[in-house]
């Protein structure tokens, strides 16, 4: 150990960053390169047969994107982190580590609406079958265990109702089963939720949302939290067994705790490709730098919007664990005491007609499909994030034909409520 | 001492003062762990000693195998153990029959020994378990940031340029480049005045 352990704000500005070698560049540099020159072939062997740590070719690493991995790795406190050209390619290439054809894992019906999508078609092509469960209902994820589960997946603060998972309820059924639990931090971010303290085995995030948090920049990245045994029965072959495309090489046995952080990324990047460009690497670590600050901000701002809609006469009902009205509430305190996000939904009396109407009229808020900006947004899921759910999964799923979704910014709050007052009453 | 976990600056001192290092357990196998963290450490100017009796005769990286500890002809700083747990307090033992005696006996990644690492420590020997040195000189230097792995630690300071104290940009091999044929005309002709 050492002296200090440096808190969170100076990890979002300092960690995997320093000095440009080279040049003294003190913010990170863009390395806007496909390829990387080796010093020899015999440094190209080493580097190709994962003897040396070092740069080859941007679908593989990059320097300025390896800032970024150390960086969410170190907010979260994980060992490694892969990043991806987005969340989804982050989904993909951490379940093609764990799963074979045929095989399972088991996700909470309350998701993000594009993760239902991928989970039920895209991985069902390849074999991998999801199987859902209720996380308000912590039997239901017992229950589903079977002989070919793999892995469980939940999400921290679900999208879009804004409900809390009892992550440490969850990892305890994972740890019975002897499967990791995958928990999608991504409407939390770990300056809110760090996971893997509650006993994630593995954190997914959607960059592009709160921690880019500028609506600028596409990313996605997995986090190792360097606590699951991948070699302790035959389940997880990608990291235990020898493997062919490295001449025989184990990945547990060679790189200990962050294996399969390297699996992820030789055998899922190097094979799949959806690599991460470094200028969305740039970017989303220049947003990660103002994490903190703008999480208070966000937190506070949706915290004031919701306790505002809450009294208004044409509000039937509002979703944020924030309000100690709401059933999460206790969830919220323990899971995040700073502050419940800046993501929830509410319904209003008039049904779906005055849904769209309110969207309609707003004037700040920005209608469009995405969470997590600076800006904030307003969004009717059932007939765009979730459109494709049937009405009883988009009812189960948070996004009934009546709501309608918000992701709160950083604006001054006043003018954020003068934008809904005037919505409401147009 | 605590084993559970080991201050940066105790790491540091170690692989910063050993300069010859024996492997017990290493292995030909260019896909072993072994094989990586030999190559490795000899890349970076470690005088490294193969050791498995099996392999006598043969050499890695260009380094003879010996068969045991005690064959070796020079004095011993880090003896790097790739054996598993059961095998460790033979190897302490060998150990200290060695005069002198090494200054550090490291197990590797999933090796701990404690008992073992009690009776080195009691003859001044330092002890690092279920770690690799590999890693642990990657995670310092922060090559193994590259890799995207948390190396915990944070700096502003800019580490030293590879070139420093050599020679190397002189050296590179190039072909010519453009011309100056302005500059040089430029030149001629002030030369033609004065």
């Amino acid at each position: 150990m050492n002296d200090r352990i440096p808190g969170f704000a100076t990890l979002a500005v300092h960690a995997g960053a320093q000095p440009d070698p080279t040049t003294g560049a003190r913010a990170t540099p863009i390395y806007q390169t496909t390829s990387f020159v080796f010093n020899d072939s015999d440094h190209a062997a080493s580097l190709f047969g994962l003897q040396s740590f070092g740069n080859i070719y941007t679908r593989i690493t990059n320097p300025t994107t390896s800032v970024l991995e150390e960086r969410v790795a170190a907010l979260e406190g994980g060992t490694a982190a892969l990043a991806t050209a987005s969340g989804h390619a982050a989904q993909v290439v951490a379940f093609q580590q764990l799963l074979m054809p045929g095989d399972e894992f088991i996700a909470s019906r309350k998701l993000y609406g594009g993760s239902i999508n991928q989970f039920s078609h895209a991985f069902k092509s390849f074999g991998w079958n999801v199987v859902w469960a209720d996380s308000d209902d912590i039997p239901s994820f017992e229950r589903a265990v079977t002989p070919r589960t793999k892995a469980i997946f939940i999400e921290s603060i679900a999208n879009p109702g804004g409900s809390i998972t009892d992550i440490e309820a969850i990892a305890a059924v994972a740890r019975k089963a002897g499967v990791p639990l995958i928990v999608d931090n991504t409407l939390a971010t770990p300056y809110l939720i760090r996971p893997i303290d509650h006993g994630a085995d593995i954190v997914i995030h959607s960059l592009t949302k709160f921690l880019g948090g500028h609506g600028n920049s596409l990313g996605g990245i997995i986090v190792d939290a360097g606590t699951f045994d991948w070699s302790k029965d035959n389940k997880y072959p990608m990291l235990s067994e020898p493997r062919p495309e490295y001449h025989g090489i184990k990945l547990q046995e060679t790189f200990g705790n962050f294996a399969f952080a390297i699996a992820c990324r030789v055998l899922g990047l190097r094979d799949l490709g959806p690599a991460l460009s470094p200028f969305n690497a740039f970017l989303i670590l220049t947003g990660i730098e103002t994490l903190p600050l703008r999480m208070q901000r966000h937190c506070e701002n949706a915290k004031a919007v919701a306790e505002w809609l809450s009294a208004h006469e044409a509000v039937a009902e509002v979703n944020y664990s924030g309000l100690p009205s709401n059933r999460y509430h206790t969830l919220a305190r323990k899971y995040a005491p700073k502050g419940a996000g800046a993501v929830f939904t509410f319904s209003l009396k008039g049904g779906y007609e005055a849904g769209v109407s309110l969207v309609s009229n707003l004037k700040l808020f920005s209608h469009l499909a995405n969470v997590g900006d600076t800006r904030s947004l307003v969004i009717h899921p059932a007939s765009t994030t979730h459109s494709q759910l049937d009405d009883d999964a988009k009812t189960r799923s948070g996004a009934g034909p009546d709501v309608v979704r918000l992701s709160i910014g950083i604006e001054d709050k006043e003018d954020l409520i003068a934008d809904l007052e005037q919505a409401l009453s147009a | 001492m605590n084993h559970d976990s080991y201050s940066d600056d105790y790491i540091r001192e170690i692989l910063n003062s050993v300069k010859t290092v024996a492997m017990v357990g290493a292995s030909p196998q260019n896909v072993r762990p072994s094989y990586f963290v030999f190559k490795y450490l000899a890349e970076r100017g470690y005088d490294m000693i193969p050791i498995n009796p099996g392999q006598v005769g043969k050499s890695l990286v260009g380094k003879p195998f010996v068969a045991s500890l005690r064959e070796i002809d020079r004095p011993i700083d880090m003896i790097d153990v790739f054996r598993s747990a059961e095998f460790v307090m033979p190897i302490v033992d060998d150990a200290l029959t060695l005069n002198p005696l090494p200054k550090v006996i490291w197990l590797q990644l999933g090796v701990r020994n404690d008992e073992a690492a009690t009776k080195a420590e009691a003859a001044g020997i330092k002890v690092v378990m279920n770690r690799c040195p590999k890693i642990e000189y990657g995670r310092l230097s922060s090559e193994i940031s590259w890799m995207g792995v948390n190396s915990r630690t944070l700096s502003s300071k800019r580490a030293p340029p590879p070139t420093m104290g050599m020679r190397l940009s002189l050296n590179r091999g190039s072909i010519g480049g453009g011309g100056t044929d302005a500059a040089d005309r430029a030149a001629k002709n002030k030369n033609d005045i004065v």
